[in-house]
Parts: C-alpha cells; structure tokens; sequence
C-alpha cells in the first residue's frame, strides 16, 4: 500500500513537469469562456504528442500502452502547473474499444485519442434525456447505408466535432432498449443541422442540439453489432461516470489551487465563511484524488469498473458543486467589469449533476446494484 | 503508485474482522455482558495489536499506521467494546521518549474538549477508561530545546460518556508520577505526527463505524414492510442509503491516505492530510448514523436499537484530537491561509 510514486513514475513525473514549463497554455479555467473551447483542440494535440495523453489505452490504436496510474500522475502535474486539464474523450475510447470491430477500432481510435479528430456524443433527445432509451431518433436501411431523421440536444462538443458518436433505432418493432444502434457520422453534410446552444453561464462553444434531416452514414460506419445500441451506451455512461476518465479530479485541483493563492495574496478580505467553503473545497477536492487513486489501484487486480461508477459520479459531482461554491464565495459574482470567471466555474457546476445520468439516477443505482434494494 | 492492501494487510484485516464480529456486541444489551468483553479484551491483547507502534531493535515501530488503522476500521465495524486507541497512542508517546513500553494497561489524557493531549496541570479526559488503567500527561521540559517529558496518572474507575463502547474519565492529573528512564524529550515534531497518527485512527473508526451502521440500516430496510413492501424499495429511502454509500466510500479513501502520511510525509504535511480526512469522514460518519437512525423509524429512536451505538461513537472519534472546526483551521493552515485572519472569524 503505497501512495509514493515508483522510480519510473518519479521520471515520468519530472519530465512532465519540465515540459509544462514550456508548454503550458495559460488558458483560464475550464468551460468558463469560448475561448477555452477554441484553443482546447490544439492543447490536446500537443498533450498527445508529447506522450502525455492517451496513456492507458493500447498501443496499437494510438495509446501509450501504459498502466493507467499514470493518468493520475497528469492529472496531479496538470493541477500544480495551473495547465488546462486532460481532454475528456476517454468514455468514448471505451465505448468503442469495448464494443468496436477491429476494423472501426483501427479506422476510428487513432484521430479521437491524438485529437486529430472531433467527436460529439449523440444521445440525448427532448423526449429521452433520464430515459434514454425512448429515443426517438431513426436510421433506416437503404442499401449499404442508413438513413438518419431525428433531434439530438445538450450533445457535448457538437459545435467543434467533426464525427458524431449517434445513438439511434434500427429496429421500431422490438422492445425499446433492444432496437438501437451505434453510428460514427460524418457532422459535415447539409442534412444535418447544428445549433450551438448557449450555456447558463454564457459560454455557446460547449454543446447543441443537431437535427438530422435525412443525414447518411455508410453501414460500415455502425459500431458494435445491430440492436448492440443499449450496452454500449451503458459501457459509455459507466466511464463518463468515472473522474479518472475525465481528468476531473486534476481540473478540480486547479480551481482549489487558484482560489488558495487568491485568498492567500489578502487572507484580511475574506471572512470565516468564504474560508470555510474553501476549507471544503481543498478537503473535498483531496479525497477525489486519492479516492482515484484507490479506484486505479483496484484495477491492477483486473477489477473492472461495475456499479462503483456511480458512486464515483456522485462523489465528483458533490466535489465540483463543492469547489463551486467555494468559486462563487471567495471568488464573488461579477459585476460590471469584474471577473467572471469565478461565477461562470460555479454556474458551470451545476451541470455536473445532471450531465452523464442525473444524481437521482445514480442514486437508483447504488441502491438496487451495490446495496442490492428491490426496485420499485 | 499502488494503494492496494499487502497480503499481510489483507490477512490482518481478515483476523480484525473475525475478532471482532465473534466477540463485538451484537446487541445493546450485550455491552453489559463483561464476560463477553473479557474475551474481547484477551484476544486483542493475544493478537499483539497493542504493540503495533511499540519500537523494534532501531526504535521504530513494529508496524506502519496503515496497519493501526486497518485494525481501528475492523474494530469499529463490529463496534468492539475495548482498549486499542488509547493504548495505542500510549505506546507511541513511550516510544518517541524513549522509554520502557508500560507493563499494565495504559491509555492517553486528552484536555476536556479532546481536541489535544493534555499537560501535568490540566483538566483532563484519560480515553479508553474500562477501569484499572493509567493514562500518560505530557509535561513541559525547560532543557534546551523543549519538548515534552511523560508522566502517568492513575484511572481506576470505569468512565462513562457519549461512547457506550469505549468510556473516557474525568482524571485529576496535579499528581501525575513521572515515567521512568525516558531518554530524551519528545519533540514539536514528533507531536505533530503522534497527532497525525491519531487523527488517521479516528478516520478509520469513523469508516468502520459509518461501514456498521450501514450493513444493519441495509439488512433492516429489505426486511422491514409497509404498504405491503419493503421499505428499501422506496426511492426516497433508496436515496438516503445511497448517499450513506457515498459518504462511506469517500471517507475510506481519505482516511486510507491519511494513514499511509503518518509515517511516509513530513509531519506538517502529514496532519495536513490527516485534518482533511478527519473533516471529511466527521461529516460523512454523522450523516451515515444519523441515516441509520431514520431508516430505522421508531425503533431507530429507542435504546435498544444499535443505530445509536454507532452515532455515539462517531461523536467520540469525531471529537479525538479536533473535531471539523478544528481540522478545517489545520486544513487552511497547511494550505499556507491564515484563517485567524480574517475580518470576523468563526472558524472554532
């Protein structure tokens, strides 16, 4: 049991550490302004190049082949460094490295992990956001392709992607969950339409709603088999429950880390409440860490991720809601000619007990899969 | 990185369990059965858990704090009704003065408010008081340098208190006897990581506490029936047990880090992370209990019912060596805030 890094951890560390000295974009926090989500894509592409991103996934599709520990050791170097935080795709690499063919896994993994290419999940619907699988959206066969009508909405990244990862029904006469499919969909045809749609928080780079009009996707483009639609999506769901999939555990870090050194340049200003939400945010913040930590380590066993993912959801999501109310009361609401960043990290936040399958869903699912309760 | 349990960890972990599910009180009733906490008593003293941080031939202990606190967990769990916290601490304030390990029972004596050990002098509470004990002071040297020399104060009587598993004393402690060949004072340093060690074993009665409660309140909500179902299988109170889950598993990962920095950090970062575990599995313990108490209803309000034994001793390990006030101060402190500093502080 030992939280310390090995001696290769400890190179690896130093020589992250050294390269961020130089390559550090100095962007503000994350999912705070558009321009964050503008220089984003070249953050990832030097991130991978320099073999600091992608590490855990294999080798053979564009990964570094490496244990996944080191993730945390980024995520950790990212936070001190003040550098954006990793990019949040690996649910998808998941999804399709579980489920994929061979072919879709050579064809597609590559340009998601090193960034050359921009995906979009197509999920949710107006009608299907908790129960997703009453998604509407159809893909009908003609030919050696599929034709696409539908509305998908709150879809992350739809104004920057170039390929949308489309849940849709393949099937109308079977049961709900058994009649969908997954579909790698070029976003730039006329048929298909997006709307960026703008944040409680100002920003409009960040998600939309894409209405598909007769859009078409080759067959060979689906992943998985027909009608594999619901467990991959549920293999998705379960890794973008995971802090250590998204790098948020380090994002977290970062925002504690700038609240700390602004309440440090002038302790007198800020009150015993404002110090306390702090206090909250750097104790909360700290056990997300090691909570990681725990979960990776757990892995080496060959443990695979199970129900404890929304366990895990719910402690990021109290996290980040925490760190965002420290945000909000050390940092202060903007007024005319303030900052915003703050409001925005706070404004921002709540969002993450929503997005990945609300708390309430989660909830239901530590209690009937861990707890083993009958459902009502 | 690897934070896995050893073998040997796992296997200490197991006999913990066993001992203390065999032998812990599976009733309220049953903490009146001295019999059965004799037995208790002579298996953990069989075990040689007591001596987990006595010195080895070079001084150091026997074992690391992770082993303290895989023990503290267990014994929690199976709200094991005797002396290890106590005793453990003792024998870690022998050690660090460098002296002969005690050859009877011997606990600690925390000031009244159990946020610090407490000094020849002081009001004191000697913890872990099940009668025919002694509890060691700390006393102020003036040699150069400072430090603390040791002196132990009789306990005779069993205390009483929150805790119905572990009973604490008001001691008189003016007539403290000094502790034989100590070799050097014990330093600033050495206190601050005794201070951590504690607090990293009151994280872990917390998780083991939390983890107890949890495992009656779930067995009783699929048992119990209304409205001709199970009460588990209502949302609202699925809800509460979830959220009881999530406390519980961010707590067993803070406290596990904060027993690995006792002997692995320096000492400031050491309490550092002990304080941020200590406020963060405080809070989730009360939670928990407080849950187990409700999903229990009417019973869960009566004496006989075991919720409240695991909220009382939440309430005890929560208050051992600062309670959420006091950790947050430490948690501002090691983040280099001064949280006096400010224009109306409250943070106590």
């Amino acid at each position: 049991m030992d939280f310390a890094d090995s001696a290769d951890e400890r190179d690896f560390r130093l020589r992250l550490r050294a390269w961020l000295d130089d390559n550090n974009p100095r962007l503000g926090p994350s999912s705070t302004t558009d321009e964050y989500w503008e220089a984003q894509p070249a953050w990832h592409r030097s991130l991978y190049q320099a073999g600091f991103f992608g590490l855990s996934w294999p080798k053979e599709y564009g990964g570094y082949g490496m244990p996944s520990v080191y993730d945390v050791i980024v995520d950790e170097e990212l936070a001190d460094a003040g550098a954006p935080p990793r990019p949040s795709v690996g649910y998808l690499v998941q999804g399709i490295l579980h489920h994929g063919s061979e072919e879709t896994k050579t064809r597609f993994l590559p340009g998601i992990i090193n960034g050359q290419d921009r995906w979009c999940q197509g999920f949710s619907e107006p009608d299907a956001g908790s129960d997703l699988a009453s998604l509407r959206t159809r893909a009908m066969a003609e030919g050696d392709e599929y034709v696409i009508n539908g509305h998908k909405i709150w879809t992350s990244y739809s104004d920057l992607a170039e390929w949308c990862f489309l849940l849709a029904r393949t099937d109308p006469e079977v049961p709900k969950h058994k009649g969908l499919s997954v579909f790698a969909v070029r976003m730039d045809q006329p048929q298909i339409e997006q709307r960026p749609l703008k944040m409680m928080n100002g920003i409009t780079r960040e998600f939309g709603e894409v209405v598909f009009d007769g859009a078409r996707v080759p067959a060979k483009n689906m992943i998985g088999a027909p009608g594999e639609g619901w467990p991959l999506a549920m293999t998705i769901v379960s890794h973008e429950r995971e802090p250590h999939e998204l790098g948020y555990a380090g994002r977290y870090q970062k925002t504690v880390k700038e609240l700390v050194r602004i309440v440090k340049e002038n302790p007198s200003k800020y009150d015993a409440e404002q110090k306390r939400d702090l206090a909250w945010a750097i104790v909360e913040a700290d056990m997300l860490q090691r909570h990681v930590c725990r979960r990776l380590s757990d892995r080496l066993d060959g443990i695979q991720h199970g129900p404890e993912g929304s366990v895990d959801k719910l402690l990021m999501t109290w996290t980040e809601q925490t760190v965002g109310h420290a945000a909000l009361t050390t940092g202060g609401c903007a007024h005319d000619g303030g900052d915003p960043t703050w409001l925005n990290t706070y404004l921002y936040s709540r969002a993450q007990s929503v997005m990945g399958g609300t708390s309430q869903v989660q909830r239901n699912l530590v209690a009937q899969r861990i707890l083993g309760l009958p459902a009502s | 990185m690897d934070v896995r349990l050893s073998p040997e960890q796992h296997q200490l972990r197991d006999s913990a369990a066993q001992i203390a599910e065999r032998l812990g009180p599976k009733a309220v009733g049953q903490l009146e059965d001295r019999e059965r906490a004799a037995k208790l008593e002579a298996a953990v003293a069989e075990s040689g858990w007591l001596e987990l941080r006595t010195p080895d031939e070079e001084g150091e202990p026997w074992a690391d704090a992770v082993a303290v606190a895989i023990v503290a967990e267990q014994l929690a769990r199976g709200r094991a009704d005797v002396g290890f916290f106590g005793p453990t601490l003792a024998a870690e304030l022998r050690r660090l003065a460098g002296a002969p390990q005690a050859t009877t029972t011997e606990t600690v004596a925390l000031l009244p408010d159990l946020s610090a050990p407490a000094s020849l002098g002081d009001d004191a509470v000697a913890i872990d008081a099940f009668g025919e004990t002694s509890a060691l002071v700390l006393v102020p040297t003036s040699v150069s340098g400072g430090g603390w020399a040791l002196a132990t104060v009789a306990v005779p009587e069993r205390g009483g208190g929150v805790d119905l598993t572990r009973p604490a004393a008001w001691i008189e402690t003016a007539s403290g006897a000094p502790v034989p060949d100590q070799a050097r004072p014990i330093t600033e340093q050495e206190l601050t990581r005794w201070t951590a060690l504690g607090l990293s074993m009151a994280c872990a009665d917390l998780v083991g506490n939390m983890q107890g409660a949890l495992d009656l309140t779930g067995e009783y909500a699929k048992q119990r029936q209304q409205y001709g179902k199970s009460i588990g299988s209502f949302q609202a109170v699925q809800h509460l047990l979830a959220d009881a889950v999530v406390h519980l598993e961010g707590s067993r990962s803070a406290a596990l880090h904060a027993a690995w920095s006792v002997d692995a950090l320096d000492p400031a970062d050491a309490l550092g992370h002990a304080a941020a575990a200590k406020a963060y599995c405080a809070r989730g313990a009360r939670i928990v209990c407080e849950t187990a108490i409700q999903v229990h209803g009417g019973i869960g309000n009566t004496w006989d019912c075991l919720a409240h034994v695991h909220l009382r001793r939440a309430l005890l390990s929560t208050k051992v060596l600062g309670g959420i006030g006091p950790s947050l101060t430490r948690v501002l402190e090691h983040a280099g805030i001064d949280p006096k500093k400010a224009a109306a502080d409250g943070l106590r």
